[in-house]
């Protein structure tokens, strides 16, 4: 039984069908890729993980608890993070301060209104900011605004943000996109850092392969809304119905 | 950092207190040293740093917060009535119930933000002017306004001065009694109603400096920032919301009551579109999201509204007398159409070029002055004692 239980989703926006009989099962602790070619659902999929999208039929559990139906403050205090495709972040907010917020949202949950409380653990939560930042290297940029960072530092801000939550399960969508391949590489060294010292599922969507294959332990591989392979990424190279799906082949439907 | 910026919000405390105790003196040689303006300078402060945290914080843009000021207003006048002259109990009555309505509104409206959120809070504050203008009669009498009379029961102290309108106190000092002091040929006058007022400003800029720099605060700025990503990061944003715009109530509530312990008298008018969009023109001008900007804001306008309309084309004559009489009556037409009855027009001219060269308000300003001086000195940014969010909305602009 995996962290993430994904049941016979279904989801059609008028006449297409996005995703159609959708089953994963994301096993705990692994870094769990999600690839697929341009418009195969990917986005539909995670959309429907964090309660921005209700799928038409099918259920999503995480630690057996549905996921539907939820809203998005309600998912995350369930223990999901999400790493958004364009880094968001507080952008007039000092680094420390967007570190500072999440961790506050896991203290506190989704509202908390005891003035004196919060101020007088103030400190604790800006102490375990600060280790955060100093896990992903920003430690001498936290008196910054966010504004101001590049977009491989929001990245690694929008990690330090997830993280400082200790969530059960990441999700990232597409963290690499838009980046030249010195950020990618090291955003797959602050990954596969954070994977080894943190107790966490990685969900990772990507199109990019040379990402998900340096990554990933395992890959569900998405087309026309449809899981066709979910295997071990040294099975998913050479698969005949992968390369089908992103090279097409000479059969038409 | 953390030490520096608590020492430096000490001493933003500490001037900010003085400059407004020292009211009478600061004012006096500007022609704005008489009680009646100086009372309205910190009662708008009030106003508009209660509008702020809300404003400022959040970025909700409320368009209807003078029903608050209004309610405020009227509860107060209820509470001389009905209890007792002492303004204690209409101001803490006043308080309440803005929250209140505050609550109710507030609960409504953030449902939507952006212009939605202001078009419905426009729309309340329009359907509290005409209650109170006309179906809510018995309780506001209307186009009159609602005083204090003589017939009024005021359980706790109706013996006071048969045949004579009373006037508010504060457990015995009058509203309204001034001490002139002579002093370097200037006639400084202190007044009760400015002190009480004064006081209460210093406590409420003291509440709004902690809500600033609160967990609280936080949070609510990272509602203006992006809330979205706050959403996703676990947190409900609406109570937070809701929250700030029933705080920011109270303190428009406050000032309203504090307006009728000024002068006993509460108008439908307080609640007109106009007096909304006036404390939104004091924090604009003045700095949205900045500490001090809406007391400057508001301080600015109340003295155009007040000083720059009882100018005339017969002053403005006599300041060029000494130039040749052409190019007097050339200035003179010139100038005179932006002075008396045309002072919004200066106002308007002047909230233009704040907008357009000084984004950040005059505290922005204040803020570009004072890193340039420092500049030979001191290099890097600035984060200066006045405020540290200016400087972050001076960067994002």
């Amino acid at each position: 039984m995996g962290i993430l239980e994904v049941k016979g989703v279904n989801k059609r926006f008028g006449g297409l069908l996005a995703l159609d009989d959708v089953n994963l099962s994301i096993k705990e602790n692994s870094i769990h890729a999600i690839i697929g070619p341009n418009g195969a659902g990917k986005s539909t999929l995670l959309n429907c993980f964090i309660g921005k999208l209700m799928p038409d039929t099918g259920t999503v559990m995480f630690n057996n608890k549905s996921l539907l139906g939820l809203k998005p403050y309600e998912i995350n205090q369930t223990g999901i993070s999400r790493v958004f495709q364009t880094p968001e972040v507080f952008a007039d907010l000092t680094v420390e301060e967007n570190v500072m917020i999440p961790a506050l949202a896991h203290r506190d949950g989704a509202f908390h209104l005891s003035a004196l409380k919060a101020m007088a653990r103030e400190r604790d939560i800006r102490e375990q900011a600060e280790k955060i930042l100093v896990d992903v290297g920003l430690q001498d940029d936290r008196h910054q605004l966010a504004s101001a960072m590049s977009r491989g530092n929001k990245r690694r801000l929008e990690m330090a943000m997830c993280l400082v939550q200790k969530p059960k399960l990441l999700l990232l969508d597409e963290p690499t996109a838009g980046m030249a391949r010195a950020d990618t590489n090291n955003t797959i060294e602050l990954l596969k850092v954070l994977s080894d010292a943190h107790e966490i599922t990685f969900v990772v969507i990507e199109h990019d392969m040379h990402v998900v294959f340096s990554l990933a332990d395992r890959i569900s591989v998405l087309s026309q809304g449809h899981v066709i392979v979910e295997d071990h990424p040294s099975n998913i190279k050479g698969h005949p119905k992968v390369q089908e799906a992103y090279l097409g082949t000479t059969e038409t439907q | 950092m953390l030490k520096t910026l608590r020492t430096n919000d000490t001493a933003l405390m500490i001037l900010f207190s003085l400059i407004v105790l020292a009211g009478p003196l600061i004012l006096a040689p500007f022609g704005a040293g008489y009680p009646d303006l100086m009372q309205r300078f910190a009662i708008y402060g009030i106003f508009a740093i209660g509008f702020n945290i809300l404003f400022g914080l959040t970025g909700y843009l409320s368009f209807g917060h003078a029903a608050f000021l209004g309610v405020g207003s009227y509860s107060a006048v209820w509470m001389l009535k009905l209890l007792s002259i002492n303004i204690v109990p209409a101001i803490i009555f006043a308080v309440v119930v803005s929250g209140l309505f505050a609550l109710l509104i507030g609960y409504i409206s953030l449902r939507r933000s952006g212009i939605y959120f202001s078009i419905l809070t426009l729309a309340f504050a329009q359907m509290s002017f005409n209650l109170a203008y006309s179906v809510l009669t018995p309780i506001t009498n209307g186009e009159n306004g609602l005083q204090v009379e003589l017939d009024d029961p005021r359980i706790l102290d109706s013996a006071t001065g048969p045949g004579q309108l009373p006037v508010p106190s504060l457990f015995g000092m009058d509203m309204s009694s001034t001490s002139v002091v002579h002093f370097l040929g200037m006639d400084l006058q202190f007044n009760v109603g400015f002190y009480v007022s004064a006081l209460i400003l210093i406590a409420v800029f003291y509440l709004s400096l902690r809500i600033f720099r609160s967990p609280f605060g936080m949070i609510l700025r990272a509602i203006k920032s992006n809330q979205t990503r706050l959403n996703y990061t676990g947190f409900n944003s609406r109570p937070y919301t809701l929250t700030a715009f029933v705080i920011s109530g109270m303190y428009a509530g406050l000032a309203g009551a504090l307006l009728v312990c000024m002068d006993p008298l509460a108008g439908p008018e307080r609640m007109q579109w106009t007096a909304s969009g006036e404390v939104v023109l004091m924090t604009i001008l003045g700095g949205a999201g900045t500490l001090v900007g809406p007391v400057l804001g508001a301080g600015m306008i109340k003295y155009f509204e007040n000083i720059f309309s009882r100018m005339n084309d017969v002053m403005v004559h006599d300041w060029f007398s000494a130039l040749p009489g052409w190019l007097n009556d050339v200035l003179t037409n010139v100038i005179s159409p932006f002075l008396g009855s045309g002072w919004q027009m200066s106002l308007g001219l002047i909230f233009m070029l704040v907008v357009i060269f000084l984004p950040g308000g005059l505290v922005e300003g204040a803020n570009r002055i004072m890193n340039r001086v420092q500049r030979p000195s001191k290099s890097g940014p600035v984060s200066g004692p006045v405020d540290r969010t200016t400087t972050a909305n001076s960067k994002e602009s």
